[in-house]
């Protein structure tokens, strides 16, 4: 199977090169793109991103593998990330990531049998003043209890 | 009380042109252009502006390391990677009042000779660079970037690079390696960034806060934001309270206030009845103090003086009846996690750390641990190319000196008093 970016990506490609003077510089606004686009960087997504740059796969993987945002194995459709640093855990976090692998039947770093959820436990996510804070997919959601989670699995469900 | 920054972030147009020129924005800008650009960086260095990310430099000191000649083009980086743990300030910024930022970006690029601007914002900001992307948008429709800046003839490009997810990247080489479109590893100094950054060019990197304070600096005149601040620490930060007080958020307050009062008055005390254990005064690299220490002045001489740092002005409030083992293995274990690799002394010493303080947290704790730990210490402290290796033994040195009773106790006792739970 070979992966192409749609129409739009491959713009977006465009004006994203034109903002740097070499094609190495976007290579992380590139993974970032083909994440998007394809889910997550499976190898064929390595390889498409190493073409499409002038790379060698083996070079977009030694970036891609050092940063913990490119997921190199598949992802749920909501990725639920909880911060489980000092802020958070000062105000509850651990409570809450046992609630909700409880709730969902998975451990952290685990997705549900239906592919709906991802549970990971992140790092700060510099939002310490409104902890506990979970990031599902691109948005934040703060000041967290396990009623307001609850209510928010279930929407999601 | 003077404010530079927050006065508008209540209004939720203030993100947008219209309204922030409205407010008085872009005046600076306006006046900037026709100074003379050398007494701009005059006026940022009478302004003891330090820098806001952690390190505290004064600003105008470091724009003085590019060299003299322009024959090699300079590059302006914003550092909006925001990621000490405790932190949350530059999110505020740019999410309520990004023009603040971009016009920093500007006059600093103006004064500086500068026509291209990266902010490297972390990954997971995605709603926060979202509307820092329409802010630039509308900068550039309305002639404050792009060609012939207002008419001056000056040309500037900004561009958003997004991080994604890793700590060190708020180090400013590694920031620019991440630029670059390579792994995040700090880069030997010297060469300086001011002599050799990014693409190999003279390049300043500023923190958020610091390039949003200058609009007020050119406006007010750099002796009044001074005056705002202490002796060599001038204007007002933004202070971050996080832990269980009644009113946890970002204060904007004038460099010098008490941390008690940081705590006591502005974030309402603590919450639930809770009393006051320890503090850590300037996100999670920064050594903690006691409940007993906190009548300081919030300044980075001042918290120096008594053996910790301002940091980046991410107060974290722990309470009574809070486990100081627990707590510090689980700052062990992100720095662990967010250690590089590349030096020896930091790659296994976080490791080892994190592993030594979940075994005494689990009740598996040796006799010779405590001492081990410092040992450990001993041999990252000021051993690696970047300071992560010191950000992590900053804690751990400080948590064992102040809490010494509580590490003997898990260990004698053979497991955490507080049931191995927060």
């Amino acid at each position: 199977m070979s992966l192409a970016f749609s129409e739009e990506a491959r713009a977006r490609f465009e004006k994203t090169l034109a903002r740097y003077p070499n094609r190495e510089a976007a290579i992380l606004p590139t993974l970032h793109l083909a994440q998007r686009e394809f889910g997550y960087l499976s190898d064929e997504a390595i390889q498409y991103v190493a073409d499409l740059l002038g790379f060698t796969p083996a070079y977009i993987e030694g970036v891609a593998t050092f940063y913990t945002m490119y997921n190199r194995k598949p992802v749920g459709k909501y990725h639920l990330q909880i911060c489980r640093n000092l802020s958070c855990s000062l105000m509850g976090a651990e409570h809450l990531i046992e609630h909700v692998a409880k709730r969902l039947g998975v451990k952290p770093g685990e997705t549900t049998a239906d592919g709906r959820f991802t549970l990971s436990t992140v790092e700060c996510l510099g939002s310490c003043g409104t902890a506990p804070v979970m990031q599902v997919n691109d948005d934040y959601y703060e000041s967290l209890s396990e009623e307001s989670i609850e209510g928010l699995l279930d929407r999601l469900l | 009380m003077e404010l530079v920054l927050t006065t508008h972030f209540g209004n939720d147009r203030y993100r947008h042109v219209d309204t922030y020129v409205r407010l008085g924005g872009y005046a600076a800008l306006r006046k900037a252009i026709s100074m003379p650009k050398e007494e701009i960086v005059e006026e940022v260095k009478k302004a003891n502006l330090r820098g806001r990310g952690g390190a505290g430099f004064p600003a105008g000191v470091k724009w003085g390391f590019l060299p003299k000649d322009l024959s090699r083009p300079r590059i302006l980086v914003i550092n909006a990677d925001e990621g000490e743990p405790g932190t949350f300030k530059d999110r505020l910024i740019m999410s309520r009042g990004p023009h603040l930022m971009i016009e920093g970006i500007v006059i600093t690029c103006y004064a500086l000779t500068t026509h291209t601007c990266y902010i490297y914002i972390r990954g997971e900001f995605v709603r926060e660079a979202d509307i820092v992307q329409e802010a630039i948008d509308e900068a550039y429709a309305e002639g404050y970037l792009g060609r012939n800046i207002l008419g001056s003839g000056f040309d500037l490009d900004v561009t958003i690079h997004l991080g994604a997810g890793a700590y060190i990247c708020g180090e400013e080489t590694s920031l620019i390696n991440s630029l670059e479109g390579k792994r995040g590893w700090p880069r030997v100094k010297p060469p300086f960034p001011a002599s050799v950054g990014v693409f190999g060019q003279p390049t300043i990197v500023n923190n958020v806060e610091t390039i949003a304070d200058i609009p007020w600096i050119v406006t007010h005149g750099g002796e009044k934001f001074a005056s705002l601040g202490v002796e060599k620490d001038g204007g007002t930060r933004l202070i971050c309270v996080s832990g269980p007080v009644k009113k946890p958020g970002v204060y904007e307050l004038p460099v010098g206030t008490s941390l008690h009062s940081i705590i006591y008055e502005h974030a309402g005390g603590l919450r639930d009845g809770k009393t006051l254990k320890a503090v850590i005064p300037g996100g999670s690299s920064t050594p903690v103090l006691r409940a007993n220490e906190i009548d300081v002045p919030f300044d980075f001489e001042s918290l120096q003086k008594i053996g910790t740092m301002a940091g980046s002005g991410g107060v974290i409030v722990i309470p009574e009846g809070t486990c100081m083992v627990r707590s510090l293995s689980v700052l062990m274990n992100f720095y662990a996690h967010e250690s590089c690799g590349q030096c020896t002394p930091c790659r296994e010493g976080c490791g080892w750390l994190a592993r030594i303080l979940r075994r005494i947290e689990d009740g598996e704790g040796r006799e010779e641990d405590v001492e081990l730990i410092l040992g450990v210490c001993d041999n990252m402290l000021g051993r690696t190319i970047c300071p992560l290796a010191d950000a992590a033994v900053m804690p751990a040195q400080s948590f064992i000196w102040k809490f010494r009773e509580e590490f003997d106790q898990h260990i004698q006792e053979a497991k955490c008093p507080y049931g191995n739970r927060f």
